[in-house]
């Protein structure tokens, strides 16, 4: 059985090596761009929201004298404001020409209804369809409703009224996350990155080997050599199972690497994603590529083409994120049944890691076991189809 | 040696081989003439163990191939109709690996494939990989790892399928010479003169069933034809109930 084994493995193993688009898409475009991809949109949206808090915003200021306390208060709070008079019509062509630009505008009558103790109108121009300036609008709003907030409470004081009168309900955000687990929800796909790279990492050998063996006719010639059907499909899956290896080792050092040029300390995260970290991930779904492999090749041996087995496979890559999304959905707790569900127990067992709180050693074994029990039975199920005449097509 | 009895196979209501009896000797080339759709591939697939046979039986060297398929396996070699061969790898490892699947040392293996790639004129290409080869350099690859466990026995489906002149004539020079080794060398065809210039025996399928069998001069004296094509018509309209 071993030397059957280790010459369908060999010969899995050079003919996708050999294959450029093959590899490009195993190992480069699956476990370097992804993670490259999505923490780079991380880190986006990251300095994106960093910067928004240190920047001071830019406001035009359109009628200034009209409110010398207000403009007075928005500088204070850090606002950079710039006075420009104009009427309505012009304001908006300033922001056609810009559409970063946000202009305040304190319309006539300001003064008086203000003290008269009526509501005194400003207006705030801005492109909402612009994400920058709808963010300054923001915290000009913000700083404005803040004025109005403390005049508001002078007023009541100046008449003999606790301005607590106007608040019956106050919210206070009480905010128990840790740092690593703050972290863990911006990084909570991280396991269905890894889970799916790992799988696209055996996908093109797993089609390759079967629907695409029997296209190219090369399967029934292949099935004429004396050695049982199922040792061929064995060396199949083994081979599949390395290239998935790969794909995961590939997929956690990008991870692991990448990770740490996050700014995720400045929004109060820390990134608990070191070697130690990254080895545990590794091994904790290590395993899974028996079940994915196996998965695979059971399933593209029911297909008839190459092309066929892609739509397949492309849908089947959605079966083990599913434990996943309805564990993220319901939120649910590591418990020793659910360690025995394969894919579900290594997304938990990697939460665990990149939670800086690694679950028991003993759900770790269950996840193992259970996960290479059903690999085995998969397997099996695929050397049983290969004894089929179907198999041919 | 290879003697069939009684074979038969159905797909679904498709009677694909009804009853199909004959056999090859070594040292002899037998072929299996009919149209296309006679049931010739079928038995032919039957005889190398990838189709289980509904009844009758076969024997390769007196290994029944439903009883024993591996070691039916192991003394026979396969050109079956399609046969691809790895793209990726070079001829000598398209080779090399149906040598490790028989099971032959490393050595031995690669005086056989030295040897191969002389005899059926491969040096040229041997170490190149097979993605642009033509029709003819991929029938002789796919026969070299057929004969790298030097098989008692040979089968052929339609080998001459989609070959030029020239190599379909280095092709017969083979089966010749596989002949004077003292193989047992069967293959098919609808290709009348494919026939008449190499089998010592034919054996005419028609419907699934044997329609006539025997050397090439008996037939043509028992139906009267003046050449092996006009017999071949004679024998397939008797089956159709013309003649």
């Amino acid at each position: 059985m071993i030397p059957t084994l280790a010459a369908v493995f060999r010969k899995e193993l050079l003919e996708t090596l050999r294959d450029r688009r093959a590899l490009l898409s195993s190992l480069v475009m699956g476990p370097l761009f992804a993670p490259l991809l999505f923490i780079g949109m991380l880190a986006i949206s990251l300095d994106r929201s960093v910067s928004a808090l240190d920047e001071a915003v830019a406001v035009t200021v359109s009628g200034a004298e009209r409110a010398p306390n207000l403009v007075r208060f928005l500088r204070e709070q850090g606002f950079d404001l710039s006075l420009r008079d104009g009427p309505d019509a012009e304001l908006r062509r300033w922001i056609e020409d810009d559409s970063e630009l946000v202009v305040m505008a304190v319309p006539d009558g300001f003064g008086e209804r203000f003290a008269g103790g009526r509501p005194a109108r400003v207006l705030v121009y801005a492109d909402g369809s612009n994400s920058k300036a709808e963010r300054r609008a923001d915290r000009l709003r913000a700083a404005i409703g803040g004025y109005s907030g403390a005049l508001a409470s002078l007023r009541l004081q100046a008449r003999g009224i606790s301005p607590l009168v106007a608040q019956p309900v106050v919210v206070d955000d009480v905010d128990v996350s840790t740092p690593a687990a703050r972290a863990t929800l911006v990084l909570g796909m991280l396991s269905y990155l890894i889970l799916l790279v790992t799988l696209v990492g055996g996908m093109y050998l797993a089609i390759d080997a079967t629907a695409g063996e029997r296209e190219r006719g090369s399967l029934e010639p292949l099935l004429t050599m004396p050695v049982p059907r199922a040792q061929l499909i064995y060396g199949k899956v083994l081979a599949a199972a390395f290239f998935m290896s790969v794909a995961l080792a590939l997929v956690t050092t990008t991870l692991a690497l990448s990770i740490r040029q996050l700014p995720l300390e400045t929004i109060g995260m820390s990134a608990n994603f070191g070697p130690g970290v990254a080895l545990g991930v590794f091994l904790s779904t290590l395993p899974f590529v028996t079940v994915g492999a196996a998965l695979l090749t059971v399933v593209a041996s029911f297909t008839r083409s190459y092309k066929e087995a892609q739509t397949w496979l492309g849908v089947l890559m959605l079966v083990p994120t599913l434990p996943i999304a309805v564990a993220g959905v319901l939120g649910i707790k590591a418990n020793a049944a659910l360690m025995a569900v394969p894919s579900l127990s290594q997304h938990l067992l990697i939460q665990g890691f990149l939670r800086g709180d690694p679950l028991p050693t003993g759900y770790a074994a269950i996840s193992v076991a259970s996960t290479l029990a059903l690999g085995g039975l998969l397997t099996w199920i695929a050397g049983r189809l290969y004894q089929r005449e179907r198999i041919l097509g | 040696m290879i003697e069939v009895e009684a074979l038969a196979k159905r797909f679904g209501p498709v009677e694909a081989v009804r009853d199909v009896s004959f056999s090859a000797a070594d040292g002899r080339i037998t072929g299996l003439l009919g149209p296309n759709g006679a049931g010739k591939s079928t038995t032919l697939r039957m005889l190398y163990t990838v189709l289980r046979p509904d009844a009758g039986s076969a024997r390769i060297d007196g290994t029944d191939v439903v009883a024993d398929p591996l070691a039916a396996r192991r003394s026979i070699g396969v050109l079956p109709h399609s046969a691809g061969i790895y793209r990726q790898l070079t001829a000598r490892e398209n080779i090399r690996f149906y040598g490790e699947l028989h099971g032959l040392a490393p050595a031995l293996l690669r005086r056989r494939i030295d040897e191969l790639v002389g005899r059926l004129d491969m040096t040229e290409f041997a170490d190149r990989r097979a993605d642009g080869f033509s029709q003819g350099q991929r029938i002789k690859v796919a026969l070299a790892r057929a004969l790298v466990h030097s098989p008692r026995n040979v089968l052929l489906d339609e080998p001459t399928n989609g070959l030029d002149v020239m190599a379909t004539r280095a092709l017969r020079e083979l089966i010749r010479g596989l002949r004077a080794e003292g193989h047992c060398v069967l293959f098919s065809s609808h290709v009348m003169q494919e026939v008449a210039a190499l089998c010592d025996d034919v054996v005419i399928i028609d419907h699934g069933r044997v329609a006539a069998s025997g050397s090439p001069a008996a037939l043509q004296a028992r139906f009267g034809g003046a050449s092996l094509e006009e017999t071949f018509v004679r024998v397939l309209g008797e089956q159709e109930g013309l003649a």
